[in-house]
Order: C-alpha cells, then sequence, then structure tokens
C-alpha cells in the first residue's frame, strides 16, 4: 500500500470514530437537575371555588384486548430478608381488566388551581414490592414511605422533571417523608438494592386523579361540569386520551381498553 | 542513502527464550512464578550497554507491580458487576458506606456488589501508593519513577470519579469517564509490570527497523485510538447516554484496523517474539470480544429489554465483554511498546527531506 492510500485508509478511520463518538456524546444531554433545585412548590395561590353542588363524577373500567402476557417471574434469593411474591406486577391483569392504570384530567381545568390535601400518602416496602405500584399525589402533597421488611431498603426516583434523590431506609425506620414539586407522570421509582423493585409516582396538580383496581375500575368525584381531556396512562402500554363533557351532578362512565404491544 | 544511517545489524545469537517480551499473560505469569536469575545473566555478545549497567532487576518490585495489575483485573470485574447488576446505588452515600468509613454492611442484594467493589478499591489505592513509593525509591529509571507518581494521581482521581457516579446518579458521561480510565489505569499497571519485569531489563531489544508504511507503530497506535473510541461508545450505552448502534457499527472498524495491525505484525515479524505474541493474543482476544459483544447483545438488548431484573446470561456476558475488552485494550498497548521498542521506525523516516541531501562543506 503506498503513502496515499495508508493516508487515506488512516483519516478514514480516524473520522469515522470521531463521527461516532461526536454523535453517541450529542445523544443525550444530561437530564439530571440541579441539585439544588428545592421540591417545595412556590406559594399556591387560593384555590378556585367549586360549586360542590354542581359536581360530577367519572368512573369506568380499563380493559386490555388480548392475551395478556405472564407475570414474568422474580427471583429474591439474593436477600434472605425478601419474601415477598415472585410476580412482577408490570401488566396486571385479572379476567381482562387491567389495573394500576393512572386516570387523571389532563386537559380542560384551566387555570384553576386546588388546595394540597393536608393528608400524606402512603408507600409501603413490603415483601421487597412497593404498596401501590401505582401511586397519584398531587404536587406539593407529602409521600410517606415506610419500609415493612427486615431488610435495608434505598428509594430511588428517577425523575424527568423533578429533583433526583436516592436515601437508604433500614429495617424499624422512621419513615421517610417527601414531597415533588412539579407535575410528572409515570415517574419511576426503584430500589438499586433489590433491582426487581419498581414503582411509579405521579405528580398532578388537580386532584382529579385516580388508579385503577385489580377489576380495572376507577373513580374520580367532585369534577366541576365542563369539557375534559381524561388521560389514561400505563408504565408499558403508554397512554391513550378520551375527550369528554360532564353536565352538572352527572355520573359518567368513561372505560377504556389498551391492546396489547 | 538510507543505508548509511543505519546501525549495524545485530547478528549474535540470543536465545529464543531471551527474545519472548514480558507481554500481559507472560508478565503475569513470570511475576506470580518467579524465574531463574541466571537465565538471564547470559553473556551480551554487543557487550554491556548503558541501559544494563544502569538498571537491575529488582524481583520484589515486579511481583509487587504483577499484584497490582491483577488486582485492577479484578476491580474492573468488580466494577462490571455493579454495572451489570445495577447495583451501582445500592449504597447511598459516599465516601462513607451507610454512614461508616470502615464498617462493612450486610452485603446482600445490590450492597454485596457495590461495596465490594468499593472495599477492592481500596485496595488498589493501598496497593498503588505502596508501588510508587517503592519505585520511587528502588528504581533508578527517572521515567518509571514518575510513572508511578502518575499511577498514584490517576487512581485518586478514578476514585473521586467513583464518588462522583454515586453523588450524581450515574450521569452517562462521568460513568463513562469512570469505566474508561479504570481501563487506562489497567494498563498503566500492566505496562509497570513489563517495565519492570527481568525481560524488559536485561534483554538486548532485538532491532528491525520498521521500512513499510503505515508502520506498524502507527497501526498499534490507530488501534489504541479506536479501541478507545469503542471502550468510550460501550460506556456510554452501557450507562444509558447514547443508543446502541454506534458501539455495534464502530465495532466494524475496531475488527479492521486491529486485524490490520495483527496481521502485519505477524507477517511482517514472524521471528521477534516480542511482536508476534501479543499479536496473536490480541487477534485472540479480537475474535472473543466480537463473539462476547454478540451475545451480551441478545441477552441485553434483544432478549433482556424487559426483564424485571438482571438476569444471570446478561451478566455474565456483559462482565466477560467488559473483562475482555480490558485485556484486549492492555494487549495493544503492550504491542505498541514492544512494537517501539524492538521495530523502531526507519530513522530517516524521521528526518526533513532537507536534512537527507548531505551537503559537502
Amino acid at each position: 500500500m503506498n503513502r496515499k492510500n495508508w493516508i487515506t485508509v488512516s483519516v478514514s478511520v480516524l473520522a469515522l470514530s470521531a463521527l461516532l463518538a461526536l454523535g453517541a456524546c450529542s445523544k443525550k444531554e444530561n437530564t439530571e437537575q440541579s441539585s439544588n433545585a428545592t421540591e417545595q412548590p412556590a406559594a399556591a395561590p387560593a384555590a378556585t371555588p367549586i360549586d360542590p353542588a354542581t359536581v360530577a363524577t367519572v368512573s369506568g373500567t380499563v380493559k386490555f384486548d388480548g392475551t395478556a402476557p405472564k407475570p414474568a417471574k422474580i427471583d429474591m434469593s439474593q436477600d434472605p430478608g425478601c419474601k415477598g411474591t415472585n410476580e412482577a406486577e408490570a401488566v396486571d391483569v385479572s379476567g381482562g381488566d387491567l389495573a394500576n392504570v393512572f386516570v387523571y384530567v389532563k386537559d380542560g381545568l384551566g387555570n384553576r388551581t386546588f388546595d394540597v390535601p393536608k393528608d400524606a400518602v402512603v408507600l409501603d416496602q413490603s415483601g421487597c414490592k412497593y404498596h401501590p405500584h401505582v401511586l397519584g399525589v398531587m404536587a406539593g402533597q407529602t409521600v410517606q414511605i415506610k419500609n415493612d421488611d427486615p431488610t435495608t431498603h434505598n428509594i430511588h426516583p428517577t425523575p424527568k422533571d423533578n429533583r433526583e434523590w436516592n436515601e437508604s431506609q433500614p429495617p424499624s425506620s422512621p419513615a421517610l417523608e417527601k414531597t415533588f414539586a412539579r407535575e410528572e407522570i409515570m415517574l419511576p421509582v426503584k430500589c438499586n438494592q433489590h433491582p426487581w423493585m419498581k414503582m411509579y409516582i405521579n405528580v398532578v396538580k388537580s386532584p382529579f386523579f385516580a388508579v385503577t383496581d385489580k377489576s380495572g375500575k376507577y373513580e374520580i368525584k367532585g369534577l366541576p361540569p365542563g369539557d375534559y381531556t381524561i388521560a389514561f396512562v400505563h408504565e408499558k402500554l403508554g397512554e391513550q386520551d378520551q375527550k369528554v363533557t360532564v353536565a352538572p351532578k352527572e355520573t359518567k362512565t368513561v372505560d377504556q381498553s389498551f391492546k396489547a404491544m | 542513502m538510507g543505508g548509511q544511517l543505519r546501525p549495524p545489524a545485530y547478528s549474535g545469537k540470543i536465545p529464543r527464550w531471551s527474545e519472548q517480551t514480558a507481554l500481559l499473560w507472560s508478565a503475569l505469569t513470570f511475576g506470580i512464578m518467579g524465574k531463574e536469575p541466571d537465565r538471564f545473566n547470559l553473556p551480551d555478545p554487543r557487550g554491556p550497554t548503558l541501559k544494563s549497567i544502569a538498571t537491575t532487576y529488582n524481583r520484589g518490585l515486579h511481583r509487587f507491580a504483577v499484584v497490582l495489575a491483577c488486582w485492577t483485573f479484578l476491580l474492573i470485574i468488580a466494577g462490571a458487576l455493579v454495572t451489570s447488576n445495577d447495583a451501582g446505588l445500592s449504597v447511598p452515600d459516599w465516601p462513607t458506606s451507610f454512614g461508616s468509613l470502615y464498617k462493612i454492611p450486610r452485603l446482600v442484594g445490590g450492597v454485596k456488589f457495590e461495596h465490594t467493589h468499593r472495599m477492592i478499591a481500596q485496595g488498589a489505592g493501598l496497593l498503588t501508593i505502596i508501588l510508587a513509593i517503592w519505585t520511587w525509591r528502588a528504581e533508578k529509571r527517572r521515567w518509571l519513577r514518575y510513572l508511578g507518581i502518575a499511577a498514584v494521581v490517576m487512581v485518586i482521581v478514578q476514585g473521586v470519579l467513583g464518588g462522583l457516579t454515586v453523588k450524581l446518579f450515574l450521569p452517562p458521561p462521568v460513568s463513562s469517564a469512570h469505566a474508561a480510565l479504570a481501563q487506562t489505569f489497567f494498563c498503566l499497571a500492566v505496562a509497570i509490570a513489563v517495565f519492570t519485569g527481568q525481560k524488559w531489563i536485561e534483554e538486548q531489544p532485538r532491532i528491525e527497523f520498521d521500512q513499510r508504511r503505515p508502520s506498524l507503530f502507527t497501526l498499534t497506535l490507530l488501534s489504541i485510538f479506536v479501541l478507545y473510541v469503542q471502550l468510550i461508545l460501550g460506556a456510554m450505552f452501557r450507562h444509558h447516554g447514547m443508543s446502541w448502534w454506534p458501539h455495534v457499527v464502530h465495532a466494524v472498524v475496531v475488527s479492521f484496523v486491529l486485524a490490520w495491525t495483527a496481521i502485519r505484525a505477524l507477517t511482517a515479524y514472524p521471528n521477534v517474539e516480542a511482536i508476534r505474541r501479543p499479536a496473536i493474543l490480541m487477534i485472540a482476544l479480537l475474535i472473543g470480544q466480537v463473539c462476547l459483544g454478540f451475545t451480551a447483545f441478545l441477552t441485553r438488548v434483544a432478549w433482556g429489554r424487559d426483564a424485571v431484573q438482571p438476569e444471570l446470561p446478561m451478566v455474565a456476558s456483559t462482565v466477560a465483554h467488559v473483562a475482555v475488552g480490558a485485556l484486549l485494550l492492555a494487549t495493544t498497548v503492550i504491542l505498541a511498546i514492544q512494537t517501539w521498542r524492538h521495530v523502531p521506525v526507519a530513522f530517516e523516516e524521521r528526518l526533513p527531506q532537507a536534512q537527507r541531501n548531505p551537503t559537502t562543506a
């Protein structure tokens, strides 16, 4: 190979390598938030009054079309302190009813503001699993995290829009109390000590949300009359929206179904 | 007249075994088993050289350097186990572990991998400091003394990078830098083991000038470069900083360059064992690494996309892929070092054209 040829080959190899490296580095910016980002929301304006005499209720059932996937098996043998059921909850289908779907009013509330509930929402670690698997909470509302296992867990939310944190919680230690400042749907939470432990927190600005139970049912109460977009979000199956109009005092049934991916 | 610039070719007979270089495996083996010193003390047909007068073999130092290289390899495997088991943040604090600098926590779940990695890393730091002090006191080669200091600086930076991965929740660039520096440190530890080895100190390099272009030395440097790019691409993919395809596409480039280098080494210098052995090892590791990469892709990407937790096949294949990658990089570095020593670029090629045409006074 003469000098010209080998220079051409070498330059080509270097250029290709550099191009790939450049592409790789620019692919994903660090999405991590500044560690000094506050979790405390700014002083909330007074809640927009809602006439309790006109409020409506939206309820329904979420179904799963098709053959439900078999629950994946979990191997908990790496920690003798873990004695939970060894099935993953990713797609929880029972008789065609789909559990763990987060249902919320995505659009239609305008500039209404709502009081943040004083009561904490409880997230329990038991049997080396999170209970519940999917949780809804208002921005600024306290999440109380308990450990009922005889082993240490670490709680590690990996948000896109909220502050990331990672804390360990030994057995019999006091509950952790945390808040999330910004709206974020399907915020993953995991335990790095037990890699099968995953759950999702949904942070919303309104109290109009619910999570489907084992029978696929949900209910959203106290909704003022109006035109809304109701979103149904599943951790694996994605999001589906429905537009609904609710009249004063109406009890509306809004069902939804997800197809197997 | 390039021939006039060449030194006279060395034609003295050197026993075959003394031509062998302390490449990766032999360095490790010799360091542990040792060799009878008198086997290397045969009279040199060229007589004593400055090199042989200045430096004497220090068996203890060499063995210690080999232990550090082995320990570092173990550390790389332990680090790979942390990532493959998704256990990087199972101990949420640093430099303490669950608030303590010395207490060993209950080694279950992810803590087993993360804390073991930390303990092995502390051992590596200690070994590196001892090696640097020992080298500084016992070694006559100044550049090697500074290499020991460089190793200490590198191990400190590596420790801080490891801490940052915990403090910053595994940002892909930091985690990838931690992975890349780990293998750089491994290469340095292996190189120190080679430089302190009896062969390196006592053998007379069998010099053959490289007339072909690109030179073998250029090819080995190119191989190190593409391997480094591949290491960064792989680490970024592994730490969720990018897609898998750049790593896979670049594997073709790496295979081409490394095969070119190995084939050149084996065809041009089949009788220089110091070149032949790392070249053979490099091509063998390359084949193994490509197979492991394919297996890791299948288990992790194709089949394990929806896995509830890291499973044994994906952990085994990815950890093996990282370990063999480290061996491949270190072998390539050794090949480059031995090429630089045994097959230097012909001197006239280093001179500007104007200086090649001597003018009469």
